[in-house]
């Protein structure tokens, strides 16, 4: 399977094929959002909900033969999108390669605006959660040793 | 103020924001997001710049000239705003942050030495967080009861259970005299009218009426009235306490400092005379100054040209925007400013509020700060667009167009 920087580039790629239009962009977040498999209403819990996020984010994770999984779900298009896209290079990552990931692809397709200050999607925070997961995976494991 | 309106040459009234003339994500740059802050004209923006290029000094005490100058550029700032409410005296001018310090103000000051255990203060559902917290908090602290006026489907204010709040118990009554999150424009002659036959004192939060309204505090017979600057073309930071002179005379000063003291000693400090006495510490001078020009530039243009050029813009937006199924309007008053209101259905507000921006159009998502209301409404949010007087309706065809393709796309 891909690296997280391999997942990335072909991201990068697929947005330069939008030539930087900002709405198409937008339109094809949304439309991978779309795509995300569905979330189990019974995962819809508050203790899912991703802190700091004005849309309503919720995120689970699992690990399996020590690949991390994710499902997410939100109640707002755009962010679903940005998460589905998060999920598409973290999924099946061991915890480790999440844990040193350098997310560098919203800047490359011109989204770095719903990155940190854009309260309204909470992007670094689903980072952050999804970091914190595989942190916590990482230190279930070694605990177990 | 003239009464004949000279129609609005909005061609004109753009090329005075520098602000306007740009392109967001490769699209141009429409504006609507008016109630939040309006854009500054130039000349706006040349008065702050000049000040600190020839003018600046502290105020007030400075026997040099360049703190003559600024003094009464300072001062001239507040006949102007006299003049623009029709205050009896610049005494009752006094310059806050704005708004929200204003109510902060007359809530810690005049609430904290009148209300009592029992008493009784009136808000409205259709206020902003600024209008409900300052009172809550001094509720709280002195005992009183917070009382709230109603809000019809329609978003006006319910008057019968206005009136059956009234009471003798009521010392205290805050509304807004326009609505920022729905528009409605309240009918405050009555609201204070109604208030004083108990011997009721009213504030009026003006922040969504300054630039849109004729305000005439004598003729309202109101006792406080707030404006925020930024709304009304000005800079941001400064706005004014309007308040009558017997009322203010007898408060205490609310903040401690330079400027609103006569005397001071360990002893004891003697407080300075109005406005003075409400004004501690070195003001927002460069932003007062120039507020002076965005007074004017409304004076000129006739708030009667401009609530009539608005009113054509609102009237054509709520046209447009009804042409969409999916668009349900909220706040439908028959007096509003030029604010509108809408969820779209199934869609989420800030889809649509970020689909918007991704086309150039700024709009405003989520409750507005006024989620008592927003509960009422069972909502979460709303996108609200509010126009100025630089707006086209060519702009609202775009916002239509915008809002369309996001409806078609999600179908």
């Amino acid at each position: 399977m891909m690296n997280v920087d391999e997942i990335q580039d072909e991201i990068i790629n697929e947005f330069s094929l939008l030539d930087g239009d900002m709405e198409m962009s937008v339109f094809y977040i949304m439309e991978l959002g779309q795509k995300l498999p569905v979330m189990k209403e019974e995962l819809k819990t508050d203790e899912n909900m991703v802190k700091g996020c004005q849309s309503k984010v919720w995120l689970t994770a699992r690990l399996q033969d020590d690949r991390v999984y994710f499902e997410a779900d939100s109640n707002t298009a755009i962010t679903k999108g940005l998460v589905s896209l998060l999920i598409r290079i973290f999924n099946g990552q061991t915890p480790d390669a999440i844990l040193n990931a350098e997310l560098y692809f919203m800047k490359k397709i011109g989204m770095e605006r719903f990155i940190g200050t854009q309260r309204s999607n909470g992007f670094a925070a689903m980072i952050k959660q999804m970091k914190w997961y595989s942190l916590a995976f990482k230190t279930q494991k070694q605990v177990a040793k | 103020m003239s009464t004949v309106a000279t129609p609005i040459d909005v061609e004109k009234i753009r090329s005075q924001f520098p602000v306007l003339h740009q392109h967001v994500h490769g699209k141009p740059l429409i504006y609507f997001d008016n109630a939040a802050t309006n854009q500054k004209p130039k000349r706006v923006v040349d008065a702050l710049i000049r000040y600190y290029e020839h003018d600046n000094a502290n105020i007030h005490r400075g026997i040099h000239t360049l703190a003559e100058r600024a003094t009464q550029a300072y001062e001239s700032t507040r006949h102007a705003l006299q003049g623009f409410i029709n205050a009896r005296h610049t005494e009752e001018i006094i310059f806050t942050r704005g708004v929200t310090e204003s109510i902060n103000l007359v809530a810690s000051s005049y609430g904290r030495a009148i209300l009592k255990a029992g008493d009784e203060v009136i808000i409205s559902g259709l206020e902003h967080h600024s209008n409900i917290v300052p009172w809550q908090m001094i509720c709280d602290e002195r005992k009183a009861v917070l009382k709230v006026i109603p809000v019809s489907e329609t978003g006006e204010l319910e008057m019968a259970a206005y009136r059956s709040l009234l009471s003798d118990k009521t010392r205290m009554v805050a509304v807004n005299h326009a609505s920022n999150s729905l528009g409605t424009i309240n009918p405050i002659k009555e609201i204070i009218t109604l208030a004083h036959q108990y011997g009721a004192v009213v504030l009026i939060d003006g922040a969504q009426a300054a630039a849109h309204l004729t305000i005439d505090v004598q003729d309202l017979d109101c006792d406080f009235y707030c404006i925020s600057s930024h709304k009304m073309f000005g800079p941001t930071g400064t706005g004014i306490l309007y308040g009558k002179q017997e009322i203010l005379e007898k408060m205490p000063p609310y903040m401690g400092g330079g400027e609103m003291i006569k005397e001071v000693t360990f002893g004891k400090t003697t407080y300075n005379n109005l406005p003075y006495k409400f004004e501690a510490g070195t003001p927002n001078i460069a932003d007062v100054i120039a507020w002076k020009e965005a007074i004017y530039f409304i004076q000129e243009l006739g708030k009667d040209a401009i609530a009539a050029y608005e009113n054509t813009l609102l009237r054509y937006a709520t046209q447009k925007m009804s042409e969409i199924p999916a668009v349900r309007l909220i706040g439908t008053a028959s007096e509003k400013v030029s604010v509108l209101s809408f969820v779209v259905t199934g869609i989420h507000h800030f889809d649509i509020g970020q689909m918007l921006d991704a086309r150039g159009i700024a709009v405003r998502t989520g409750h507005h700060c006024t989620q008592p209301l927003m509960e009422q409404f069972g909502l979460e949010g709303t996108v609200r667009a509010s126009f100025s007087v630089y707006n086209t309706k060519q702009e609202i065809d775009q916002l239509q167009e915008g809002v369309e393709r996001i409806v078609n796309f999600m179908k």
